[in-house]
């Protein structure tokens, strides 16, 4: 068969902290490459304030977020927005990433896909996703004021939602699968101060219940099963790696992609960044310092190839 | 003639930012409803979409929810 599709040399996927920082690294050595991803900004664009991104005192993740884009846009850089990475496949030394709408071809690869919300996995969760249920406190919160509202989760996010919840929900539940809140001290203080918020320690979720929308929520302990009226239910349970279309990468227990010192990936040619990997740290600093690093090893590896 | 083109959303959500964006750089205007602070603008946006997520646009009673790039694209006929 004659390959008649334009190979890239270089398919950036993401376009978050990681994704933009190597498609900038990557515009500057003036690599013929194609940015793919289902957002832009990530998890930066889901974070509230940044005090710890250099240069920045202090940014919201939407603003931090629109900085990168503009460094993005000061180059040509070709950017496949909207669309989800579901496949990627090597023949020979050309990788084809299949997409939620197109295939394309390059020499080489970086995996910059980020992290997503952990789901429940129990029945009614699908259904209710945007009927009541959601990942996301800072954005669809507001839409609770005077409700009862479940937050499910024991960490700090799980704390934040609460926090930003009671501020305008009629009351609170934590449910939290342990014995004990996981989140910072003084977190956990104001939640239990607030005088509108009641925490549920071992206590898991077993159903979201309801008609049009959410109406209730199933909990249980050991002892025994019940049903609690709810009319939002904020899913804070953590983040797993978008590394699910990933077959023949190697990953560890946690499905995090395992690289090296250089960012390279177990496959040649193949090669990693920021939260999706099984980097120490999850920062958006680290994550940014990651995707320059993987573009290089990238170019390094195009350059010795003789692509 | 311009559609009629009415974005309900929240000031904190990355993609309620994404849309109007997108539609400020195809110079489209828009009304920008805040469901966070005006409850009938919150209703409205359930009683149109049947669900609670945001964003929700309505274009000339075309309702689509998220940002969904295509779908909005075609609805403008941009």
């Amino acid at each position: 068969m004659i390959n008649i599709m334009h190979i890239y040399d270089l398919i950036i996927i993401g376009a978050g902290p990681a994704g933009i920082t190597a498609s900038v690294y990557a515009a500057r050595k003036k690599l013929d490459f194609l940015v793919v991803s289902l957002d832009i900004g990530g998890q930066t664009a889901w974070s509230g304030d940044i005090e710890n991104y250099t240069g920045y005192q202090f940014i919201t993740g939407p603003e931090l977020t629109q900085k990168f884009q503009e460094h993005m846009r000061k180059y040509d850089i070709a950017l496949k927005e909207n669309e989800e990475v579901l496949g990627l496949e090597k023949t020979g030394e050309i990788f084809l990433v299949k997409t939620s709408k197109a295939d394309y071809q390059a020499h080489s690869v970086i995996i910059a896909s980020g992290k997503k919300s952990r789901e429940l996995g129990v029945p009614g969760e699908k259904e209710f996703k945007n009927r009541g249920l959601t990942y996301c406190a800072t954005c669809d919160g507001p839409l609770f004021t005077g409700k009862v509202v479940a937050v499910i989760g024991g960490g700090n996010s799980a704390l934040d939602a609460a926090l930003q919840l009671m501020k305008i929900a009629k009351h609170v539940y934590i449910i939290n699968n342990t014995g004990r809140l996981a989140g910072d001290a003084i977190m956990l203080q104001k939640a239990q101060e607030a005088g509108n918020v009641t925490i549920l320690n071992n206590h898991q979720v077993s159903a979201v219940l309801g008609d049009k929308f959410v109406r209730a929520i199933k909990i249980k302990n050991k002892d025994q099963e019940k049903e609690l009226a709810v009319e939002g239910v904020f899913v804070e349970i953590g983040l797993i790696p978008n590394s699910g279309f990933l077959k023949d990468i190697e990953k560890n227990a946690a499905n995090e992609i395992n690289i090296n010192l250089s960012n390279q990936t177990n496959v040649p040619g193949v090669f990693a960044a920021g939260d999706v990997t099984n980097v120490l740290e999850k920062q958006i600093i680290i994550a940014a310092g990651e995707g320059s690093k993987a573009a290089l090893s990238a170019f390094r590896y195009l350059a010795q190839k003789k692509f | 003639m311009a559609k009629s083109v009415i974005v309900y959303s929240t000031p904190t959500c990355p993609w309620c930012i994404r849309v109007k964006q997108f539609l400020k750089e195809n110079n489209i205007l828009f009304l920008d409803w805040d469901v966070s602070v005006d409850q009938a603008a919150a209703d409205e946006m359930i009683k149109k979409s049947g669900q609670m997520g945001v964003p929700v646009l309505d274009i000339d009673g075309q309702i689509i929810v998220g940002f969904d790039k295509e779908k909005i694209k075609a609805a403008l006929g941009v």
